[in-house]
């Protein structure tokens, strides 16, 4: 350690709270990111739930005009950013490793860094209600973010915290683009890797491509609000289509990042709780490699009513069209797969299923909207919410939900209670229907989408008042979800380490798993090796759990380390640095971050992942 | 003890990975890929931006091709250098190994000095010309530069349309990023340029110096050098793209 300038001494064998904050254990940080996502879900639930009682019934004035704005911006941001993505990245934080057999993640110091960093990013976003959140829409479209329009800290909030978001999504895909094409056990070919890591390959490529545009889009952003440059100023010849098309060619892969972990998940749940391989699991690959190539041909979809002319428009409508061929295989081979399985239905299985029905519903809705004449009537109108929430709810977030469910007794160690997961089941089918399918009937009605209030005898009274019940049947069920979550993991019956007799090699290890995963590194010789090896009669002997005991003392883990933290809070300051930039002296505060930031980048690569003194031992 | 080192992500050099390949080599890489959707925005905005500027000054006026071109010519040869600073390395030459970072890092920083003496020069910019020189050029039909042409049309005409006699036009035409859109996608696309080339100088500073601690920086570890490396060559080859999409094609005429 003496060669080192640094002299600090590393964090050992911390534990409580130290734990938490130094740990680079992968499944610890898995579980940091669910819970936080979480929370930042209801957060952003809440933020729904206002607008839906405004909505309630015509002409109320429980929230203003301003703060409504504010909420939808809000709730957009806080759903994608940060509630479904990092959710997402709990997976695959908590289940990749597991899955291809590894004992940590490629890069465990950047993985504590991806998630400090995101919930610096979540934290300046939430904060900036106070004073006045960003009111421009999620897409934040120009001239509405424009300095003249918006002169509020809240667009600043929103650019920057999306600048450090996008810092932690980018690590955090570097890292499982290595981890999964580096880290496989023996035998673990590329073909046969479970669903969920394939899926979650394909998301993190995407997202490595696509996050870099929304990056120099806000960039430009930053520089016309602070600096008076033009590229959105129409009077100096900007154009703010330009906008547009840059947000949207980020922002259409952008749902596929949202909406592929989740056909994952549903992927690895259906054949485990049918008794049967996924049916053509090669097609399946395939059809999401496909969906992430052709994500970046169908961005201007978005854009029908800006008036790009006939040729773009019918250009982006077939390949629209197209992209629903590579999603209906997907669905196709989901049915094939339980087709004449033998079935159990419980919790995630519900879960899964429900998750194929309500994503086909949004799945039709969507290719509704792909042909731009129907377009032109539908484009912000109630319609396209419905369809959205038909996508990521109904698909994203039931997917996810099964995902809990299903790995739930992998990370607790315990047994969630069927009864309760099988009511929060149907009371999320049965709210989330009634919440989200009359706005169909509304959109279709011409009720535009975005506004505070309507007018009464428009037609609309009845179903947004069902609308908005709808949330409170949805409320009732997260809340017994929470119940839930939080009884069985203090007190539910303690899982074994192969609960659902599954396939993949994370059910061959206790529950939870030792923090070093696996005692011995696979061997893997096929595709759903674990159920193939109990089939085959040489079932190994699953462990028993708890086994940080004598067994675990010869595997040298990356040990916690201070330095991603300091990384992450050195740009949390200099992000906010650039917000205030004119307090104290002009940027004095970024300056400060940055520096900060610099310190931890040269203490954290000078740093060795293990201890030397301790590396000797072997 | 060999199946541990697959999986305690080990960064040392010799691990054992699925590919072979080394994870930080590989992160490199995709970071790369990453950062070439980057700059691609960026030259997008640019070229979707090219000739939508309302008003001047324009490439044609401000650009300086061989000032412009010396800088790129250092930039190349800087690259050169790397590889032989990389190749002093893997002979173990650590004399020749230091001398030839610092020559990398002394080019990167002698284009970072040209960026920013264009950079002032192009935003103090001043146009000055007699005018019966630019009518001679409109008479036979010669080239005449936009900015020239704006000052000539307001300053070396009266009235009625007559060319000044003996008039000596001496006027500020500089380049900032508020002036127009060509000064916001330029200094945009090439600041960041010339912001990853410091970071670049920055980090190759940093390996120059830790090569003086004993074993940090050997013939056996030598992968820190060979990410910087990568990353600097890859500074490089942007380069190439911005000099050719920027500069080359912004002084074509009609361009």
């Amino acid at each position: 350690m003496s060669t080192f300038p640094i002299a600090i001494p590393r964090p050992v064998h911390p534990t409580g709270l130290w734990n938490w904050i130094t740990t680079i254990d992968h499944k610890k940080i898995g579980i940091l990111y669910g819970v936080t996502a979480f929370i930042m879900f209801i957060s952003g639930g809440i933020e729904a739930t206002l607008m839906r009682v405004q909505l309630a019934q015509p002409e109320l004035d429980i929230v203003s005009a301003a703060v409504y704005n504010q909420l939808f911006t809000m709730h957009g941001t806080t759903m994608i950013f940060l509630a479904i993505m990092p959710l997402g990245a709990a997976f695959f934080n908590f289940v990749i490793p597991l899955q291809i057999g590894a004992r940590d993640v490629a890069f465990p110091r950047l993985n504590a860094f991806s998630y400090w960093t995101f919930l610096a990013g979540a934290v300046m976003l939430k904060l900036s209600w106070i004073g006045g959140a960003t009111d421009a829409g999620w897409f934040g479209y120009a001239p509405l973010t424009s300095i003249d329009q918006n002169p509020g800290k809240g667009i600043d909030f929103w650019i920057i915290s999306l600048q450090v978001l996008g810092v932690a999504s980018l690590a955090a895909s570097f890292n499982f683009i290595v981890t999964i094409i580096n880290m496989r056990a023996p035998g673990m070919t590329m073909m046969r890797l479970p669903l969920f890591t394939w899926m979650s390959f394909i998301t993190a490529i995407l997202l490595i491509l696509a996050f870099p545009v929304i990056t120099v889009a806000l960039i430009e952003l930053t520089f016309d609000r602070y600096f008076d440059f033009n590229f959105f100023n129409v009077a100096r010849g900007g154009s703010v289509v330009l906008w547009q098309h840059l947000f949207w060619v980020f922002g259409h892969p952008e749902v596929y990042i949202l909406i592929l972990p989740a056909m994952g998940i549903v992927s690895e749940v259906l054949p485990v709780f049918s008794k049967k391989p996924l049916f053509g699991y090669t097609t399946v690959v395939l059809a999401g490699a496909i969906i992430a190539v052709m994500g970046w041909m169908v961005w201007s979809h978005h854009m029908f009513t800006v008036g790009l002319g006939p040729v773009a428009n019918a250009v982006f409508t077939i390949t629209t069209m197209l992209i629903a061929v590579p999603t209906g295989i997907k669905v196709f081979n989901w049915i094939g797969t339980i087709w004449g399985g033998s079935i159990k239905i419980n919790t995630p299985m519900a879960f899964a299923l429900g998750f194929i029905a309500m994503f086909l519903i949004g799945g039709i809705s969507g290719v509704m909207h792909a042909v731009s004449a129907s377009d032109a009537q539908q484009q912000d109108t109630y319609f396209i919410p419905a369809h959205i929430h038909y996508v990521l709810f109904g698909g994203a977030i039931m997917a996810l939900t099964s995902g809990i469910y299903y790995w739930f007794p992998k990370f607790s160690g315990r047994m969630y209670d069927e009864k309760m997961g099988m009511a929060h089941f149907w009371l999320m089918m049965i709210g989330q229907n009634v919440t989200f399918f009359p706005m169909h009937f509304v959109g279709l009605d011409g009720m535009p989408r975005r506004i505070y209030t309507y007018a009464e005898g428009m037609g609309w009274d009845l179903w947004n008042l069902v609308a908005t019940l709808g949330v409170f049947i949805l409320i009732a069920g997260f809340a017994i979800f929470i119940l839930n979550m939080v009884k069985s993991w203090k007190s539910g019956p303690e899982a074994p380490g192969d609960p659902w007799d599954g396939r993949t090699l994370e059910w061959s290890i206790p529950s939870p798993p030792p923090e070093y995963n696996f005692k011995e590194i696979p061997v893997v010789r096929s595709l759903d090796d674990w159920w193939n090896t109990k089939q085959g009669g040489n079932v190994k002997e699953v462990p028993v759990a708890g086994g940080s005991g004598d067994e675990g003392h010869n595997i040298h883990l990356p040990q916690p380390s201070y330095w991603p933290l300091v990384t992450a809070l050195g740009l949390f300051i200099a992000a906010y640095g650039v917000v205030f930039n004119q307090l104290f002296i002009p940027w004095a505060i970024s300056i400060i971050g940055t520096f900060i930031g610099f310190v931890g980048v040269y203490a954290w690569s000078l740093e060795p992942v293990n201890d030397p003194d301790e590396d000797s031992a072997h | 003890m060999a199946q541990e080192h697959i999986a305690t992500a080990d960064h040392g050099e010799h691990e054992a990975t699925t590919t072979g390949l080394n994870h930080r080599k590989m992160l490199m890489w995709a970071f790369l890929g990453s950062d070439c959707m980057f700059f691609g925005s960026l030259i997008a905005t640019y070229l979707v931006y090219q000739g939508k500027s309302l008003s001047g000054p324009l490439p044609i006026d401000v650009f300086d091709i061989p000032v412009t071109s010396v800088s790129t010519f250092v930039l190349l040869m800087s690259s050169m250098s790397m590889v032989l600073a990389y190749s002093a390395l893997n002979r173990g030459n650590m004399k020749a190994f230091r001398i030839w970072m610092v020559s990398t890092a002394i080019m990167g920083s002698t284009f970072i000095g040209f960026q920013i003496y264009e950079f002032s020069s192009f935003s103090t910019h001043h146009i000055h010309f007699e005018c019966s020189e630019v009518a001679e050029k409109i008479e036979h039909g010669e080239y005449v530069k936009a900015g020239h042409n704006h000052f000539y049309q307001k300053e070396c005409l009266d009235q009625n349309g007559i060319l000044k006699a003996d008039h000596h036009v001496d006027e500020e035409y500089g380049l900032k990023p508020q002036t127009n859109l060509f000064g916001t996608t330029f200094f945009t696309l090439t600041g960041f340029h010339g912001a990853h080339v410091t970071l670049g100088v920055v980090w190759l500073l940093s390996i120059f110096f830790l090569s003086f601690k004993k074993g940090v920086i050997t013939r056996e570890k030598n992968l820190d050098v060979d990410l910087a490396a990568l990353y600097w060559h890859f500074v490089d080859v942007v380069w190439i793209v911005i000099f050719t999409v920027v500069y080359l094609f912004g002084v074509f005429e009609g361009f």
